[in-house]
């Protein structure tokens, strides 16, 4: 019995494709959130190339279906990437970068010469080991346990399975290396131990990935969903979570697209792969561009807001004052005039400015409020900085300028105990709502 | 240094650099007669081959020191995967194939994927490294698609030259490519030697060029643009994978055996345009053989013969560096312990087990045999057999005075450090012999004057021994 048949003849032609490529995409994707996060992508895209001489080498030693053979061949080549790089890097004083280059390229080069010297004995295609081609992988169906199933499962399902156990036993150990290594290493982790496990495993999920997908889309696999799933969540089980479902979703629209415009599926992987990336870069709740965007859009319009509010009420001061001492001081900070606008706008919708003709406006009781808390912050730290920092008197305008818009009503009440009871800034103004404590009497004696 | 050597640009001389132009632009251009001189002795398409391959190595040598030296020696690969949807692209734009419009696609995407990378950099949390294996794997796969809608849908026969792109078809190079590289290969020359200084300070310090007010975002941009141009060019030769490994591994070879940017870009150029020729040399005898993993391979070799045995940097000669620091610290520290030994018996040269020496000081006995029979060679010791169990040493008169200098040597470290701990990472690859030398002599009189008045003042005719609590190298 084939599971496919029972989606209905249009479905079960996509059926398994579809589930082999899910299954190798969550196994790349699940490993590729370590790598991402210790930064090491590209020893993964290294590896993806440098097992090629150990598929060429399993596979004239003990065929094409035997793939413990293939995945301690592919092991082996992990470990002697990790260990090639690291030696460069260690005895050789070669920088990281060029040493993976040198590694793999040359590792490589090995496997494209047994390909070309011996592959006609093992029918293995260099443009199948490179570009994959999921309808012929998943052609040869054999039968087991009552079941029909593509020839390429078996060993596709281990490597999930062998991905999963791994992250499994290993999660403690995989979470601290991940995050802090010299942590782990000072708690008695094996931090090397466990970095050669994880190349280890690398190089497995890449072999078993190639003859689906390729060995070069397999990076995509093992880089792209974890990429995407950071750029949606600051937890590690959310994003392999995530990960693995950005796989999957790969796998199926990559398929269902590649088959409607008759294109390469593992190619099409990759694509939606990345649009799923760009997607979460641009809509991320909390990393995307648009969020940042929105964030920093709303900040700008509330200062530029706040800075016209506190404007209107110095001006109000000033018309209270005896003439020639209007106040001059503005921000020195230009605002675009497009954010003053949406700023204004706010503003009249809050009900904090009211309009009084000839586009000039004026505060109302709500308003003044706000800007006499504003005016007040600034007020209390210049003589804050005064008291604290002996600066002089022309030095104060701009820093409290800066930072009056993150004093809370806390840190005016610190500010307020921490300075001369005077009630008056260094400039010899008033500051609103904080009385002198002196008896008014006592200066004029 | 005199005025008129500071007022000189420090720029290449200029022979060095016309010489090699000429030969490129020469070669290239009567390309079709050289072959037919030299068709004699082999066919005119290896010849084409041969020279096609020495350039692009040379070239690649080239630009690729700079990213070497950059730590991004692997925007190569980036490139060159990235470059990839550029040949389906112009087939597609353009309804039939055209190689050059190829190339200028295939360049077009390439920089697009570097514009990409800078965006991700700049917009997005994610790292340096996923971000290049993001654009380079997505690119690629956009690239197997395209082609794969080429062949479905330009019926055509189009399928060539896109296969090769992935691992080159070297054999099949014509003059017109070799042309093509040459005029690169003369660019990017040209570009360097005018721009070598803003290069120079760009790669080492590029904080303090943009400081000092030079457009390093620029330079930073055109050091780019040529890894690009060199890439699309090299992909028919050797293929996108391998076009990687011709742009670092000259320049990572040629690092181990200099420390001037001048000289690694002329020996990186040099070793390139080597390996391009061993290799497709090479590779001509094999048909089997593709010639760009064989080109790569030469390369690799190269860079190890580079890093066992070139002459500092080198494996092999830091190893005997390393040994002879050692030997030498042996013999020292087997004078000194034998000095001091018999400074406690009471100044006569004595005769001490040499197997107690090399505990001291945790030697192998094979080490303790070493540095035994290499200063009984001096004449500096004598040695005798103690009746079957190990051997005895004793310092000659010679022996003696060359031991009483470098004991005077530790001690006067010693003693410098009981006062001044702090100038212990000073003092610590100061040879003992010359230790003196390196202090200013009133530190110097002090600190004699202070041994000498603990009696710890090796000198011919010294004060009485000093007491048998501690031997100077044991701190150490």
């Amino acid at each position: 019995m084939n599971p496919a048949n029972l989606l209905g003849p249009d479905l079960s032609l996509a059926f398994w494709p579809i589930v082999i490529g899910a299954i190798v995409n969550s196994a790349c994707a699940l490993l590729g959130c370590f790598l991402v996060l210790r930064r090491m992508s590209l020893l993964g895209d290294a590896i993806s190339h440098a097992v090629l001489p150990g598929i060429v080498i399993a596979f004239l030693f003990a065929g094409r279906n035997s793939f413990g053979w293939l995945f301690v061949g592919a092991m082996a080549m992990g470990l002697l990437t990790t260990f090639l790089v690291e030696s460069l890097r260690q005895w050789g004083n070669v920088p990281e970068d060029s040493a993976m280059g040198i590694v793999f390229t040359a590792l490589f080069s090995v496997g494209v010469i047994l390909l070309s010297n011996f592959a006609h004995d093992v029918h293995l295609d260099v443009s199948c080991v490179i570009n994959g081609d999921m309808d012929m992988a998943t052609s040869k169906m054999t039968l087991g346990y009552g079941f029909e199933y593509p020839q390429v499962f078996p060993r596709m399902a281990t490597a999930l399975v062998v991905v999963v156990v791994f992250l499994f036993l290993f999660r403690k150990e995989l979470k601290i290396v991940a995050f802090d290594p010299a942590l782990a290493t000072a708690m008695g982790f094996n931090a090397g131990l466990m970095h050669y496990l994880l190349m280890g495993m690398t190089a497995v999920v890449s072999v078993s990935a190639f003859e689906a997908i390729g060995s070069v889309l397999a990076v995509a696999m093992l880089i792209v969903p974890a990429a995407t799933a950071q750029l949606l969540t600051d937890r590690l089980r959310t994003m392999l979570l995530l990960s693995a479902v950005v796989g999957c979703l790969s796998s199926f629209f990559g398929y269902m697209l590649a088959r409607k415009y008759a294109v390469n599926s593992a190619g099409m992987m990759a694509v939606v792969a990345g649009l799923q990336y760009v997607a979460a870069a641009l809509f991320a709740p909390r990393y995307g561009l648009v969020a940042k965007t929105w964030r920093s859009l709303a900040l700008s319009t509330r200062i530029a807001g706040e800075d016209l509010l506190a404007r209107l009420y110095r001006n109000e001061e000033a018309a209270r004052r005896p003439a020639g001492e209007a106040f001059v001081g503005s921000s020195r900070m230009v605002t675009p005039k497009w954010i003053d606008r949406l700023a204004r706008g706010r503003l009249l919708r809050g009900g904090e400015v009211e309009r009084i003709g000839g586009g000039e406006l004026a505060l109302t009781d709500r308003g003044r409020q706000t800007a006499e808390s504003l005016v007040r912050s600034h007020r209390l730290w210049e003589a804050y900085l005064v008291q604290n920092f002996q600066l002089p008197l022309d030095h104060l305008h701009e820093p409290a300028e800066r930072i009056e818009h993150f004093i809370g009503p806390e840190l005016q009440q610190q500010l307020a105990e921490s300075i001369p009871k005077t009630g008056v800034d260094p400039h010899g103004r008033e500051i609103p709502g904080i009385a002198p404590a002196a008896p008014r009497d006592e200066p004029s004696s | 240094m005199s005025s008129s050597s500071a007022a000189r640009r420090p720029g290449f001389p200029v022979a060095l650099v016309l010489v090699p132009a000429c030969l490129i632009a020469a070669s290239a251009w009567f390309l079709p007669s050289l072959a037919r001189f030299s068709s004699g002795f082999v066919s005119y398409n290896t010849v084409v081959v041969l020279l096609g391959t020495t350039l692009l190595g040379a070239n690649a040598g080239l630009i690729g020191t700079f990213t070497v030296l950059r730590g991004r020696a692997l925007l190569g690969d980036v490139l060159a995967h990235a470059s990839l949807p550029g040949l389906p692209l112009a087939l597609l734009l353009l309804g039939r194939r055209s190689f050059s419009a190829m190339l200028v696609c295939a360049f077009i995407m390439g920089l697009a994927g570097v514009l990409l990378l800078t965006l991700l950099r700049r917009y997005t949390r994610t790292k340096d490294d996923a971000a290049m294996g993001i654009i380079r794997s997505v690119l690629f796969g956009l690239g197997i698609v395209l082609i794969s809608v080429v062949q479905t849908w330009v019926v055509e026969g189009s399928k060539a030259g896109l296969e090769s792109y992935i691992f080159g078809k070297t054999a099949g190079m014509l003059a017109e490519d070799v042309r093509l590289i040459a005029l690169v290969s003369l660019v990017s020359l040209a570009t360097i030697v005018l721009l070598f200084k803003e290069f120079q300070l760009v790669s080492f310090d590029s904080g303090f060029a943009r400081v000092q007010g030079w457009p390093a975002l620029i330079l930073d941009n055109l050091q780019m643009g040529l890894v690009a141009v060199t890439v699309v060019v090299a992909l028919p030769a050797v293929g996108a994978v391998l076009v990687t490994a011709l742009l670092i591994l000259p320049g990572a070879a040629m690092r181990f055996w200099t420390e001037r940017l001048r000289t690694l870009l002329v020996g990186s150029a040099v070793l390139g345009a080597l390996i391009g020729a061993l290799g497709s040399s090479a590779s001509a005898g094999y048909s089997l053989l593709p010639a760009g993993p064989i080109i790569v391979l030469v390369g690799v070799a190269m860079f190890v013969i580079s890093m066992l045995f070139a002459p500092r940097r080198g494996l092999v000669a830091r190893r005997i560096a390393q040994e002879n620091f050692r030997r030498a610290r042996r013999r020292r520290r087997l004078l000194a312990t034998l000095y001091e030994l018999d400074e406690i018996d009471g100044g006569e040269n004595d005769w001490h087990p040499a197997d107690r020496i090399a505990a001291r000081h945790a030697w192998t006995p094979g080490e303790l045999l070493q540095v035994v029979t290499e200063v009984e060679l001096e004449d500096l010791i004598r040695r005798r057999d103690h009746d079957g169990a190990g051997q005895l040493c004793r310092l000659t008169t010679a022996g003696t005075e060359h031991a009483a200098t470098i004991v005077r040597g530790f001690r006067l470290r010693d003693a410098l450090l009981d006062e001044n701990p702090d100038q212990a990472v000073l003092v610590a690859d100061w040879d003992p012999r010359d230790f003196d030398e390196n202090l200013p002599p009133e530190l110097l009189a002090t600190l004699e004057n202070r041994l000498r008045g603990a009696g710890r003042l090796p000198a011919g005719a010294g004060p009485a021994p000093p007491p048998a609590s501690s031997l100077g190298e044991n701190r150490s």
